[in-house]
């Protein structure tokens, strides 16, 4: 491998490439060539590094500053002054937006990341997701020759239940658990499935980690594939993640050339083969036995369980199915073992959450915390804040299927059982951020319309429920429902939750129950006819109404 | 759009062959319908009841996967496909002024085509490009940060 004196890594994650950074990276080839540099200085193509709404982002190592809204004609600077003169261009370099406005000079020592921890992301934005020699030089692949070599699959297993990680998916359910019922059960096929349907609205985590750094779910599937007795992996992602398609592709066809996946790994006697099967566009195959219904060709429409997958699932035949968050978790607990995992993030929940900032925040994009973190720490800190000097007025937390939180709850520390005494979820980490402007009611009618989308109409209470929960609620900012069809969905509601074959059903009434809980009284006013926000285009904001 | 396979990419292909191609396996269902439609453009009465021959299933399966999924469809559709991002990020920062400029330009609703066959105006869940909502895209090329003069533009670079 040849030595080069700098890298600059051009981040092509989608946001960022929407915001020109092709023409970036090909002014970056230019300059750099007419500065002749071409053989000191290594441009590579990198995973999101967090900061989408500041695109298109570049960082240079090995200093690690990064630069931010660039444009073609600003590279020619950054090659003169910082690639050949060792001088950085303050002007250019990314700057967080509120709170304190220095630069984050060093990625690694202040600013951006300096409030982060990076395990799931560890490489995203530090390596070239292409190359599998640089995911190997940061030690890739290690953790698999560790278990295959030196562990037993029980021992493996049962490190991973010591770890104590809970699936990253949503449900939160320990993930050593889960491996310990495929592994306990005889058969002569066993399935690693790994979850990248990524579909739940403002959750782009998945997408990130695999177009960044593919080999490390590679390599975590192999180690589950170990450690329950499978021989075949599947990857099931969404279709319309044409980028991460492409990038894992490349990564198990560049391991099968290694011999890291295929037979005989490591010179042992453990076979493992990685398959990519694409979705059609269905949220509901988010959930693991509708998932597996749409590996078979079918409908993606949720089993009833139990069995479970752990014992019957593709094809009848035991089955992990682990999200892409939590394998990529995988290799860095087997490296440092279970008492590390266990020190960060908190008791019940330990290690980091990746979540998705959106909504009316000034830093849009993609951080890792600490499991425990509080709503305040993400938004004020991290988050920079709302923008345009309005109020907060409600986080929803874990995407669509998750409660609306009001400001008392900023202190909360989050992970899964906080948040789900709460009446809301951890989920996939989305973090939607809304400010006081809006109207609660037209919110919980766009979540609903969402679902009544999704459901995929095989039980009653789902396909029917979120139908008329729409029309309910959609009545309201029409000024055309009064308190009686706010009861109605209140009952509605509770109904749902109840009897809904699946999480979907179940969950879908979540931010209109804790709504109705923490916004009771601006639903009320809508019955009355008046909207205090002035979302509502059928009711009027400044009607005082008397209203309970 | 998936990346094409390589039974997509010969246009003159026929149903019988992407069978072939998977082996006549029912459970590559879903891949086989993406292939055909990858080249058809939707997937006929006539192409369901060519799969359900092939492969020798009922014919009701595959019309139930075939109406299951939004990426496949069993109507014609127009020359560009445009779907408009509906989640709750998008909804926020303003895709109904989105929705509403494309509805007026094209003169269509959701679900529709033009009668020129030219657009189809579809609304689709999140796309994961939320740091750059409101966001559409077109066929495969997603655009964000929309306003409803950029919807203007850009549909100005379609015409």
């Amino acid at each position: 491998m040849s030595y080069f004196r700098a890298h600059v890594l051009v981040c092509v994650g989608t946001p960022c490439m929407l915001k020109g950074a092709g023409a970036v990276k090909d002014a970056l080839g230019r300059e750099i060539d007419r500065a002749g540099l071409g053989d000191e200085i290594r441009v590579v193509e990198t995973g999101c590094l967090g900061p989408c709404d500041e695109g298109p982002v570049i960082i240079v190592y090995p200093e690690g500053v990064m630069y931010s809204k660039l444009k073609p004609e600003d590279i020619s600077r950054i090659v003169q002054e910082h690639l050949l003169k060792g001088r950085v261009v303050e002007d250019l370099v990314y700057r967080e937006k509120a709170g304190e406005a220095r630069p984050v000079v060093s990625l690694e020592e202040k600013g951006y990341l300096d409030r982060q921890q990076r395990i799931v992301l560890r490489n995203c934005g530090r390596i070239d997701p292409d190359s599998i020699e640089e995911y190997i030089a940061n030690d890739g692949y290690e953790a698999l020759g560790k278990v295959l070599t030196s562990l037993t699959p029980e021992q493996v297993v049962a490190m991973v239940k010591d770890s104590g990680l809970r699936g990253r998916g949503g449900a939160g359910f320990p993930t050593g658990l889960k491996w310990s019922f495929t592994a306990g059960v005889e058969a002569d096929h066993k399935y690693i499935i790994c979850n990248a349907d990524e579909g739940e609205p403002g959750t782009f985590k998945d997408r990130l980690i695999l177009e960044g750094d593919p080999h490390s779910i590679i390599e975590a599937m192999a180690i589950a594939g170990y450690a329950v007795g499978a021989s075949q992996g599947i990857v099931y992602i969404r279709g319309e993640y044409t980028l991460s398609i492409e990038r894992l592709r490349k990564a198990v066809a560049r391991a099968k050339e290694l011999g890291l996946l295929g037979e005989g790994i490591f010179g042992t006697d453990f076979n493992f083969d990685i398959t990519i099967r694409t979705g059609a566009g269905a949220y509901v195959c988010g959930e693991e036995t509708a998932l597996i219904e749409s590996l078979e060709g079918k409908r993606g429409e949720p089993r009833i369980k139990p069995p479970y997958p752990g014992v019957a699932g593709l094809w009848g035949k035991p089955t992990v199915v682990n999200n892409v968050e939590t394998l990529a978790n995988i290799p860095p607990i087997i490296l440092k073992g279970a008492e590390w995992f266990r020190s960060i993030g908190t008791e019940t929940t330990p290690g980091t959450k990746v979540f998705t900032m959106l909504g009316d925040i000034n830093n849009q994009g993609l951080i890792e915390v600490p499991m425990g973190i509080t709503l305040r720490k993400v938004i004020y800190g991290v988050g920079g804040g709302i923008p345009g000097g309005k109020g907060f007025k409600l986080a929803q937390t874990g995407g669509t299927s998750g409660g609306c939180l009001p400001k008392e709850f900023l202190d909360l520390p989050m992970d899964y059982d906080t948040l789900a005494e709460a009446g809301s979820a951890l989920g996939s980490g989305a973090l939607l951020i809304i400010d006081d402007s809006h109207c609660i009611v037209d919110i919980l009618c766009c979540f609903m319309k969402f679902f009544r989308h999704e459901s995929c109409g095989q039980c009653t209470p789902c396909r029917e429920g979120t139908a008329r929960l729409y029309d309910l609620l959609h009545a309201l900012t029409l000024g055309e429902a009064g308190r009686n069809e706010i009861r109605l969905i209140r009952e509605l509601c509770q109904a749902m939750q109840l009897s809904s074959l699946c999480g979907l059903g179940q969950s879908a009434p979540n931010s209109v129950v804790t709504a109705l809980q923490y916004f009771e009284d601006e639903i009320y006013r809508h019955a009355a006819g008046e909207c205090p926000a002035g979302v509502c285009r059928g009711l009027s904001p400044k009607l005082r109404a008397k209203v309970i | 759009m998936a990346v094409k396979s390589s039974a997509a990419e010969t246009a003159t292909m026929n149903v019988g062959q992407v069978i072939r191609e998977y082996k006549a396996d029912p459970g590559a269902l879903l891949e086989i319908l993406r292939d055909i439609q990858e080249v058809h453009g939707y997937l006929s009465k006539d192409i369901i009841e060519e799969v359900a021959d092939g492969l020798n299933i009922p014919a009701s399966r595959v019309y139930g996967v075939a109406t299951f999924y939004t990426l496949l469809a069993t109507e014609p559709k127009g020359k560009y496909i445009i779907r408009v991002c509906e989640s709750p990020p998008c909804h926020i920062r303003g895709a109904v002024n989105v929705l509403e400029t494309l509805q007026e330009l094209l003169g269509i609703n959701p679900g529709e085509t033009t009668k020129d066959k030219k657009f189809t105006l579809e609304l689709t869940s999140c796309l994961g490009v939320c740091g750059v909502a409101p966001a559409m895209v077109i066929d495969d090329r997603v655009y964000g940060n929309l306003t409803p003069e950029r919807v203007k533009e850009i549909l100005e670079e379609y015409s």
